[in-house]
C-alpha cells in the first residue's frame, strides 16, 4: 500500500489521491494553444457550452414530459409551457439551443475548412468532429419527434421512409425501424430511448475522442504556421509571454473564450425569448394527425442543404446523391491533396472552392425550404450537381497547388 | 480589426440564411394578406335607424326565439346543444351578447340573408343542401326597417362593449365548433369537475355525440384552438376570422362577422390561453438580458487583463 502523509488542506489530500495538480497542470495549465487565432478558435467553447444548455434543459423537461402517443403534445404544450413555473423557458432554450448547436457547428466546420486544420495529423480531429455532426444530427431528429405535433410525424414519416432504399423497396426495414406500419406508440418510444439516453451517450464518449484527437497535433493557428509546442512552451514559461507563440488553455484562452461565450450568449438568450420561430416551427404546435399531411412538409434548416440534395433527382440517383452528401465531409482530409495547411485565402483555387462550396450550400439550404416548383427545382437540381461537381474536383484543384 | 472583419463575413452569411429560410421561404409558401380592419365592405351599411322598443316586438313575431335562446331577457334556448345539432347540424348561438360581439351590418345581412353573411353558399345553396337558418323575409311592413330595429334590440340588450371579456367573445364566436381544451371549454360548454365517474362518461357522450353532428355538418371537426396562437400566430388568426375564404378557399367555416374590438378580444382570449406564459416570457427575458450584458462586460475585463501580458 503506498504511504500517505496527512494532508493539510482539502486540496492536498484530493492531489494526494487523485493527482489533481498534475491533473490541472497537464490538461489546462500547459495545454498550450497557440497565440495566433481569432475568435474563431472560440467556437469549440460555445458548442461546449451550448451543449451543456442542451442537457440542462432537457433534464428539466424529461422531468415532465410523456413519451405516450396520447399524452406526449398536451405534456409539452400544456404542462411543461403552462403549468410548470419556468417550463417554457427550458423548453425554449432547448429548442433554441438545440437548432442553434448546429449554426455554430458549421461555423466550427467552415472554420476547419478554410484553415485547413484537418491536415497533417489532424485528420482525426476532423473525423471525430464529423461524427459528432452525425450524431448531433441523430439527437436532433430524435429530438423532434417527441413533442408529437404534426412536423414531428411528418417528419417521422418521410426520414424513415428513406430506408425502403428507394427501387430496393426495403419495406420490412422502415417497419422495422418504426416498429409499426406507421409512427406511432413503438416508434414514439424508440426515439425518445435514443434521444434521452443512447444519442446523448454516444456525444458524450464523442466529445471525449474529439479533445483527445487535439492533444498530439495540437491547435492549428490561423497561417498554419508549424509550431514547436515545446520550445514555445519554455519561452512562455521563462517569463517571456510576449515573445512565446503559446498560451495556456487556463487562463490565457479561456478567458478569450469566455468572452466569446458571453457575446453568444447575448445573441442565444435574445433568440429564446423574442425571436423563437425559426427553432419552433410553427405547423408543429398541431398536434399529430395521420390523416392530414401538412400542406409544406420540410426539415429544421440544418437538413435543408441535405434534404435539397435528395429531393431534385429522380428516386433512386437521389438517394445516391443523398448518401454521397452525408458520407463525403468525411472524406476531406483524403480528398484534399495538397500539403498546404494555410487559410484559403493563399491556396489559390481552393479559396474558389471554398466560398463556392459555402455559397452552393446556403442556395441548396434556401431551396430546401421552398416548394419543390418552378424556377425553385431548377435551381436546386442546379446546386445540388454542382455540390457533388464541387467534391469530385476537390483533389484534381488541390493537387498542383502551389507550396505556400 | 480583422477580428471584426471575419465577424461580418460569418453575420452576412448567417443572416442571409436566415432571410432565405425563413421570411423569403415563409413569403412564398403563405402569400400574405392583409386584414382589411373588420369593416366588411361588401356588405351594405345600415339604411334605417333602428328603433330597439320594436325591434323586441318583431324580434318575437319574426319566430327567431324558434331556434335562438336569449339567456339574459330570460328566454332560453328551446333545446339543448345535442338535440340542437340534431336538428340543424350545430347548435344555434344565444343572443344575449350578438349585439355587441358582431357588427352591425354583418348582423343586418345576416337575419336577411344569411348564406351570403356567413359565406356559406357553396357549402349549401350551390351545393343543393338548404341552409338551417331561415331568411327572415319580413313582417309585412319596411323589411329594412323591421332589419334595423331588431338590430337594435340585440344591441339594446347587449353588454357594453367594454363589459365583453375574452372568452365571452370566443364562446359566442367560435366556441360552438371550436374547443378549447386547455381551458376546459367543450362545444357544448365548460366541462364540469365531476365526482362520480359515471357523470363524466355521461358528459363525454353528449361531447362525442354533439361533435359527430358536427362533424357531418361540416364535413370534419373543427380544429381545438388551444394552441393555435403558436400554431397559426395572430396575424393569420385576425384576417382569417374576418374572411377565412381569402386564406383557405372553400372551407367549410363560415365568416363569424365580430366586430374588430371582438375579433381583438378573441385574439386576447387564444393568447391567455395558449400563450399564456408571454408575459412571463418579456419580463424574465429582459433580466436574462441585463445579467448576460453584466457578464459579458466582466468577461470582456477578464480577458483585456490576462491578454495585456500576452500581446
Amino acid at each position: 500500500m503506498a504511504h500517505f502523509e496527512k494532508a493539510h488542506s482539502l486540496e492536498e489530500w484530493l492531489d494526494q489521491r487523485l493527482a489533481i495538480k498534475t491533473l490541472r497542470r497537464v490538461l489546462a495549465e500547459e495545454y498550450w494553444i497557440p497565440k495566433n487565432i481569432n475568435f474563431l478558435w472560440a467556437m469549440g467553447m460555445v458548442l461546449a457550452v451550448t451543449f451543456g444548455i442542451l442537457v440542462v434543459s432537457g433534464i428539466f423537461l424529461l422531468c415532465y414530459y410523456q413519451p405516450n402517443v396520447n399524452l406526449a403534445f398536451d405534456s409539452v404544450n400544456y404542462t411543461i409551457m403552462q403549468e410548470v413555473e419556468f417550463g417554457w423557458l427550458w423548453r425554449h432554450v432547448h429548442a433554441v439551443a438545440a437548432s442553434v448547436v448546429f449554426l455554430i457547428i458549421y461555423i466550427h466546420m467552415f472554420t476547419g475548412i478554410y484553415y485547413g486544420s484537418y491536415k497533417k495529423g489532424r485528420e482525426l480531429i476532423w473525423i471525430s468532429g464529423m461524427l459528432l455532426f452525425v450524431s448531433f444530427s441523430a439527437e436532433a431528429f430524435s429530438g423532434y419527434m417527441l413533442p408529437w405535433g404534426q412536423m414531428s410525424y411528418w417528419a417521422g414519416m418521410v426520414i424513415t421512409n428513406l430506408f425502403s432504399l428507394g427501387s430496393l423497396e426495403l419495406n420490412g426495414l422502415v417497419e422495422w425501424i418504426r416498429g409499426d406500419y406507421v409512427p406511432g406508440q413503438a416508434f414514439l418510444n424508440r426515439f425518445f430511448m435514443l434521444h434521452v439516453f443512447l444519442m446523448p451517450l454516444i456525444i458524450m464518449a464523442l466529445i471525449g475522442l474529439h479533445f483527445g484527437t487535439l492533444r498530439i497535433p495540437h491547435v492549428n493557428n490561423q497561417d498554419g504556421e508549424e509550431i514547436d509546442f515545446e520550445e514555445e512552451a519554455k519561452k512562455y514559461l521563462s517569463g517571456k509571454k510576449k515573445e512565446a507563440k503559446v498560451i495556456r488553455f487556463q487562463p490565457d484562452f479561456l478567458s478569450k473564450d469566455m468572452f466569446v461565450v458571453a457575446v453568444f450568449l447575448i445573441f442565444f438568450f435574445y433568440l429564446v425569448f423574442w425571436h423563437y420561430d425559426f427553432a419552433m416551427d410553427p405547423i408543429n404546435f398541431d398536434p399529430a394527425d395521420g390523416l392530414k399531411t401538412p400542406t409544406h412538409i420540410y426539415p429544421e434548416w440544418y437538413f435543408l442543404w441535405s434534404y435539397e440534395i435528395l429531393r431534385p433527382f429522380p428516386k433512386d440517383p437521389g438517394l445516391i446523391a443523398f448518401g454521397f452528401a452525408q458520407v463525403i465531409f468525411f472524406l476531406l482530409p483524403f480528398l484534399d491533396r495538397s500539403p498546404n495547411v494555410a487559410p484559403a485565402s493563399r491556396r489559390g483555387k481552393f479559396a474558389v472552392w471554398f466560398w463556392v462550396l459555402l455559397v452552393d450550400m446556403i442556395v441548396l439550404t434556401v431551396m430546401g425550404k421552398l416548394p419543390p416548383m418552378g424556377i425553385y427545382s431548377t435551381i436546386g437540381l442546379l446546386a445540388a450537381s454542382l455540390f457533388i461537381i464541387l467534391w469530385i474536383a476537390l483533389p484534381f484543384i488541390t493537387k498542383n497547388e502551389k507550396a505556400v | 480589426m480583422k477580428e471584426l472583419k471575419i465577424l461580418a463575413v460569418v453575420v452576412f452569411f448567417t443572416l442571409l440564411t436566415y432571410w432565405g429560410v425563413e421570411p423569403y421561404a415563409h413569403s412564398v409558401m403563405h402569400p400574405h394578406i392583409e386584414s382589411k380592419g373588420f369593416k366588411y365592405d361588401d356588405l351594405k351599411p345600415l339604411a334605417k335607424k333602428g328603433d330597439a322598443a320594436k325591434g323586441a316586438e318583431t324580434f318575437m313575431n319574426a319566430g327567431c326565439i324558434g331556434c335562438h335562446g336569449v339567456k339574459s331577457q330570460g328566454m332560453p334556448a328551446p333545446m339543448d346543444p345535442n338535440a340542437a345539432a340534431a336538428s340543424f347540424g350545430v347548435n344555434p348561438p344565444d343572443l344575449s351578447d350578438a349585439g355587441a360581439v358582431y357588427d352591425a351590418k354583418f348582423l343586418a345581412d345576416l337575419i336577411a340573408n344569411p348564406e351570403h353573411a356567413l359565406m356559406v353558399e357553396h357549402k349549401f345553396s350551390k351545393a343543393g343542401r338548404s341552409f338551417p337558418m331561415t331568411a327572415f323575409y319580413g313582417l309585412g311592413g319596411d323589411k329594412d326597417q323591421e332589419i334595423a330595429d331588431i338590430v337594435a334590440y340585440l344591441q339594446s340588450i347587449a353588454p357594453k362593449a367594454e363589459k365583453v371579456t375574452p372568452k365571452m367573445a370566443y364562446e359566442a364566436a367560435c366556441g360552438r365548433c371550436h374547443a378549447m381544451h386547455y381551458d376546459k371549454w367543450t362545444q357544448i360548454g365548460e366541462r364540469p369537475t365531476f365526482k362520480y365517474k359515471i357523470d363524466e362518461l355521461k358528459f363525454e357522450e353528449k361531447v362525442l355525440d354533439y361533435q359527430d353532428k358536427l362533424t357531418k355538418y361540416l364535413g370534419k371537426l373543427p380544429p381545438d384552438l388551444s394552441m393555435y396562437i403558436r400554431s397559426r400566430g395572430e396575424h393569420y388568426i385576425n384576417t382569417f376570422m374576418e374572411d377565412p375564404q381569402a386564406l383557405l378557399p372553400g372551407t367549410a367555416m363560415p365568416r363569424v362577422g365580430v366586430s374588430k374590438e371582438s375579433a381583438e378580444k378573441v385574439l386576447e382570449y387564444l393568447t391567455e390561453v395558449g400563450d399564456r406564459k408571454h408575459a412571463e416570457r418579456d419580463s424574465v427575458g429582459k433580466i436574462v438580458m441585463i445579467y448576460m450584458f453584466i457578464f459579458a462586460f466582466l468577461a470582456y475585463l477578464w480577458k483585456q487583463s490576462i491578454w495585456k501580458e500576452l500581446h
